[in-house]
């Protein structure tokens, strides 16, 4: 049940801060440090959550075959590989390690 | 969602023809909308039911939220700090559609449905059209076909995974910080961002011993205050941050 109003919450939130752009005369939100915290929180948000997701175990920290995986999407990316050829690369990739 | 979200500008040509605006709305299309198939996987890896993963994408339709709402409940995090992180990603949405108005000035009952549609990709397909007519289409064909696309690569994936079992055996677990690492990485292109991005690493490494779960996800916001201030004056280009 808490998934559900989870799943509906960020949908009503995501769904209105959508239509709050198109409906809002773009000089209310269009200032220099809204626009910058709207360019720069997903980048804290999304390399937070790499490293979270690489290297946390609940409240533990610590390197294991996922780390291999994300070097290897690394290269793919870096090789300009599509998306799914990433999460690919880093899924076979860390079985491999795992399997080793 | 691998697209570059800095839409470049109009390139000066004149009334392009709907075959070209076609064919940039399709690619982009149809090779994000597969993508669909990996945020079934983490759904299902995430043990969301599969009604729930697909509602995601019918309803939240945006896939740096989705992944991140579903990384932080599978993670344990209290659904209001997992909330609160989907929806933060979500905001820059709300400038695209700034944008988008401009460009595409759309009737006042249409607003409601097409704002569904105002993601990442729609916004970068839109904004490097060069007249209206041609924005309108680009933005059409872009959300329709994306959001057909990755709703249906989510439903397989989410079966797909779910008869899989375990996913850790097959590396499934690998998936999430890949998907993260592809959103990202297309956004680290000026020393601010990689600033930004290196204090956000370390805030939350340092607060994940410490704080419940979810919270150190958060805490990385600070990092946008904390290393988006220039650190010397306009010549001062930063150190390089990597």
């Amino acid at each position: 049940m808490t998934v559900w109003i989870a799943v509906l919450a960020t949908a009503a939130g995501c769904y209105l801060l959508k239509l709050l752009g198109l409906c809002v005369p773009a000089r209310l939100l269009d200032r220099p440090a809204v626009r910058a915290f709207s360019v720069l929180a997903p980048v804290a948000l999304l390399a937070a959550l790499t490293a979270q997701q690489t290297l946390a175990h609940g409240h533990l920290l610590g390197v294991d075959a996922r780390l291999a995986g994300l070097a290897a999407a690394g290269v793919a990316l870096w090789r300009r590989a599509p998306f799914l050829v990433v999460v690919l690369a880093a899924v076979v990739v860390t079985a491999l390690v795992r399997l080793a | 969602m691998t697209v570059t979200t800095q839409p470049s500008c109009a390139d000066g040509r004149a009334a392009r023809p709907a075959r070209a605006v076609l064919r940039d709305s399709l690619t982009v299309g149809v090779g994000v909308g597969v993508s669909g198939v990996a945020f079934g996987a983490a759904g299902a890896g995430a043990h969301l039911t599969v009604a729930q993963t697909c509602a995601l994408s019918l309803l939240v339709f945006t896939g740096a939220s989705q992944f991140a709402l579903v990384a932080a409940l599978a993670a344990g995090a209290a659904p209001v700090a997992a909330v609160a992180g989907a929806l933060f990603l979500g905001i820059r949405n709300a400038f695209y559609g700034m944008r988008l108005a401009e460009r595409l000035r759309l009737p006042v009952a249409l607003r409601p449905l097409a704002a569904q549609l105002v993601i990442d990709e729609t916004a970068a397909v839109t904004l490097a059209q060069p007249d209206r007519r041609a924005a309108r289409l680009g933005f059409t064909a872009t959300g329709v076909c994306l959001f057909a696309l990755w709703n249906l690569t989510t439903l397989l994936g989410a079966l797909g995974a779910g008869a899989v079992g375990d996913p850790a055996r097959y590396g499934l677990d690998a998936a999430g910080p890949a998907v993260f690492l592809a959103l990202l990485a297309p956004r680290l292109r000026d020393p601010r961002e990689r600033r930004v991005a290196v204090a956000a690493v370390v805030l939350v490494l340092a607060g994940t011993p410490l704080l419940p779960t979810g919270v150190p996800v958060l805490l990385a916001l600070a990092a946008v205050p904390l290393a988006a201030v220039p650190l010397v004056g306009p010549a001062g280009r930063g150190r390089s941050g990597r």
